[in-house]
């Protein structure tokens, strides 16, 4: 099987892409985990909007390859059992296809998306019942945000990614404790000097536009 | 509105975390529901776990993992999922689902000197209440022993460290002793969230547990 990935990507061809479309599928699916570049929050968001947009099942399937095991690690990681965990990453997943039409890439990237899914799917399966979740803020007229501000937000994510990795050893693994549950709410309060205020601004402006767009 | 007291990065990590007890993910949620300012503060938190997610470790999925999903989402795919806006009413989306419905739904048990409450939540040891003070009336002397929030969904009330309006919240720890005075022109109703164990059901003041302390 091969992908045909005219179909799915956007981006500007990389040297990876020319790789994907000339090797088999499974040689595909270990590359797609291990390559990290700096277009792959825009590139999942467009296999995000082809699953959104033509039900492309060739899109789900790498995006399936990339955070199944990501989201299957998580739940293990925060106390699931392995068998529950395989469950519940096909719920996750199956989320992000039926959910789809819900994702606002000016608000978040996707890896976002899918942790925040991952996350209350865990608080659901522990409590048996669902977490309180603010209300949504409603579509505005358009149908997309803008490409512009979901171009920075993308990018910033990235970035977010990249400082959260360069930041001391120590630090890290708090902050790593704190999103697997292993922190209370008093110890959360020792983590200081995350770098949040640009990311923060990012979808602050976003939901400025769309509140504007409503009013 | 302009709200001026919002929530501390703690508790809008450890909610990002989804950690925290039942009771205050409500406050928080609530809280977000009107106000954009924490909706980001917390939409930058979501990132920090997004962030975690993609650096994170991998674990293997079986062979017919994806198979298995597709046919989950042909099973599901007829109910479409649906955004939860905006409801009209004095309180927010969250609380609203919790209640059952806006003012009118609340039942109201009273408290004394006037006071009502209505118990909402008591999952993971925290407890969430929704508070009635009639405009003028003070709550009695209280502590805290755990942390303690209260968010404000109608009128204001006023302590010693501040004047606190619609969507503001006063994130109080075991320091804080304070006297909560509604404002004169309007009733108030808060939502109000403690981690300390509930110790009473019903309001004894002979039995020197002063008003809310729980």
């Amino acid at each position: 099987m091969f992908v045909d990935h005219d179909t799915i990507l956007n981006t500007a061809g990389s040297h990876e892409e020319v790789t994907r479309v000339t090797k088999p599928y499974g040689q595909v699916l270990r590359k797609a985990v291990n390559v990290t570049t700096a277009d792959d929050a825009e590139k999942w968001v467009d296999l995000l909007r082809a699953v959104r947009d033509r039900q492309d099942q060739t899109a789900f399937a790498e995006l399936f390859a990339h955070f199944a095991p990501r989201v299957k690690a998580f739940l293990i990681r925060s106390g699931m059992e392995p068998a529950q965990a395989e469950e519940c990453t096909q719920e996750v997943m199956a989320a992000l296809w039926t959910k789809a039409h819900l994702f606002d890439p000016a608000r978040a990237s996707v890896s976002t998306w899918v942790y925040t899914i991952a996350r209350n799917r865990r608080i659901d399966v522990a409590r048996r019942n669902r977490r309180p979740e603010p209300e949504d803020l409603p579509w505005g007229p358009q149908a997309e945000p803008d490409q512009e501000d979901v171009l920075l937000l993308q990018q910033e994510s990235e970035n977010l990614g990249r400082a959260i990795a360069t930041l001391p050893e120590k630090q890290r693994d708090l902050i790593a404790k704190a999103f697997y549950g292993d922190l209370s709410h008093s110890e959360i309060a020792e983590i200081t000097g995350l770098p949040l205020g640009t990311i923060k601004s990012r979808i602050r402006l976003a939901l400025d536009r769309l509140r504007h767009a409503l009013a | 509105m302009t709200i001026k007291h919002h929530l501390t990065d703690a508790l809008l990590m450890s909610y990002a975390a989804g950690t925290l007890p039942e009771a205050f993910s409500l406050v928080v949620a609530t809280h977000v529901s009107m106000c954009d300012e924490c909706r980001a503060r917390a939409g930058s938190f979501d990132a920090v776990g997004g962030g975690l997610l993609e650096e994170g470790p991998v674990a293997a999925v079986s062979a017919d993992c994806l198979a298995a999903t597709m046919a989950l989402i042909r099973e599901t795919k007829a109910e479409r999922a649906e955004r939860k806006p905006r409801v009209a009413g004095v309180l927010p989306r969250p609380l609203q689902d919790c209640v059952g419905g806006d003012l009118s739904a609340i039942k109201w048990r009273p408290a004394g000197l006037g006071v009502k409450q209505a118990i909402l939540s008591t999952a993971d040891g925290a407890t969430a209440r929704l508070l009635y003070i009639p405009a003028g009336s003070a709550v009695p002397d209280h502590g805290h022993r755990g942390t303690e929030l209260t968010l404000v969904l109608q009128g204001a009330f006023r302590d010693q460290t501040d004047r606190f309006g619609r969507g503001d919240v006063e994130v109080a720890d075991e320091d804080l002793k304070h006297t909560p005075v509604a404002d004169i022109g309007e009733d108030c109703i808060c939502l109000a969230a403690t981690d300390a164990p509930l110790r009473f059901s019903s309001w004894l003041p002979r039995l020197a547990q002063p008003f809310l302390k729980i």
